[in-house]
């Protein structure tokens, strides 16, 4: 589904028609230019690769640079491919797409952003665990997670069990969001909801396939 | 320049026809309210007991002593659509921006003293 690239500016609230309060999350969304349209002649499916901020020209590398000069647009620091299922409309390279171009009120999108990163978190942050009793003559076991299997037999630990790690710092796509308002001059869209990520993370909207239900 | 673009947001939102008031103030709200397609207002009379919050998420507690003597509490967003209006019957004196000691009172000792600004202005 197309989408387009953006960032997260932070959440606020705004009131509905019937007086509701709305909490959303309000995002910088695009405009972004069309960097390379994909067709299945070419590459096997139908794509856009669409560019978002532009950046210095000297800080872009050779490969890169004749990339952008083939599509005849700016350098982007951001760039990302969203798949088209309509091949018959008419995209081509060069092309700005913004807000009011994709979107509309009311629709449903997905919105993909990096969560903040927690470091090496134990389980009972990371996945809610309980931790042990605090009390009866226990120490040492308040956080611990307990049981991690059976002994000799299956004398492993299973694939996947929950343990503490690395948590957050990476890829979180909320879907079904709903677009409360679209504020075209500023390229501002404001979703119901939130979106992962830190204020000024780089987010991806996209149409949501929700909307076809 | 982000936080620009949360209050450009937020600005269409904010209302100005309220008049100020502050934490000790007497204050009757009127507030809609939708029942089925039926609209009524129903007014809502206490001492403002806080404010808290900046923008639009900007809030203030109402504490009323209800029938049976029971305390009632209602916090309001300042900029809610639902407020029809509100009057300030009588401006508060105290000392204090969170009047939470208010709860712990009974009677007469709940009352909060009245700003005279009259007297000022005849000196």
């Amino acid at each position: 589904m197309i989408g387009l690239l953006g960032k997260k500016i932070g959440m606020t609230s705004v009131y509905a028609e019937d007086g509701r309060r709305i909490l959303v999350t309000v995002l910088s969304v695009g405009p972004c230019k069309i960097v390379q349209v994909k067709t299945p002649e070419n590459d096997g499916y139908y794509a856009l690769q669409l560019g978002y901020e532009t950046k210095k020209p000297n800080k872009v590398n050779k490969p890169m640079k004749g990339h952008f000069k083939k599509a005849g647009v700016e350098p982007f620091r951001k760039l990302k491919e969203f798949r088209i299922e309509n091949p018959d409309e008419k995209f081509k390279t060069g092309q700005t797409l913004s807000i009011d171009n994709v979107f509309q009120e009311g629709e449903l999108v997905d919105c993909t952003g990096t969560s903040k990163g927690k470091g090496f978190q134990g389980v009972m942050k990371r996945h809610g665990f309980h931790g042990g009793p605090k009390t009866h003559g226990q120490s040492d076991r308040g956080r611990a997670p307990g049981s991690i299997g059976a002994s000799s037999y299956p004398s492993r630990v299973v694939k996947g069990l929950s343990m503490g790690g690395q948590m957050g710092n990476k890829i979180v796509t909320v879907r079904g969001l709903r677009v409360v308002k679209i504020m075209p001059d500023d390229n501002l869209l404001l979703v119901k909801g939130s979106v992962a990520g830190s204020n000024g993370g780089y987010v991806v909207v996209k149409k949501s396939k929700k909307n076809l239900r | 320049m982000s936080d620009n673009l949360l209050r450009k947001v937020e600005q269409k939102f904010i209302r100005d026809d309220l008049p100020n008031f502050k934490p000790g103030d007497t204050v009757k709200i009127h507030i809609k309210i939708t029942e089925g397609n039926k609209t009524r207002i129903q007014a809502f009379q206490g001492i403002v007991i806080s404010r808290h919050g900046n923008g639009i998420n900007k809030m203030f507690t109402v504490r009323k002593i209800g029938a049976g003597g029971v305390g009632v509490e209602r916090i309001f967003p300042v900029n809610a659509p639902l407020i029809d209006k509100i009057d300030v019957i009588r401006r508060g004196k105290v000392r204090r921006a969170k009047l939470y000691y208010l709860r712990s009172k009974i009677g007469k000792a709940a009352k909060v003293r009245e700003l005279r600004t009259e007297k000022k202005k005849t000196k």
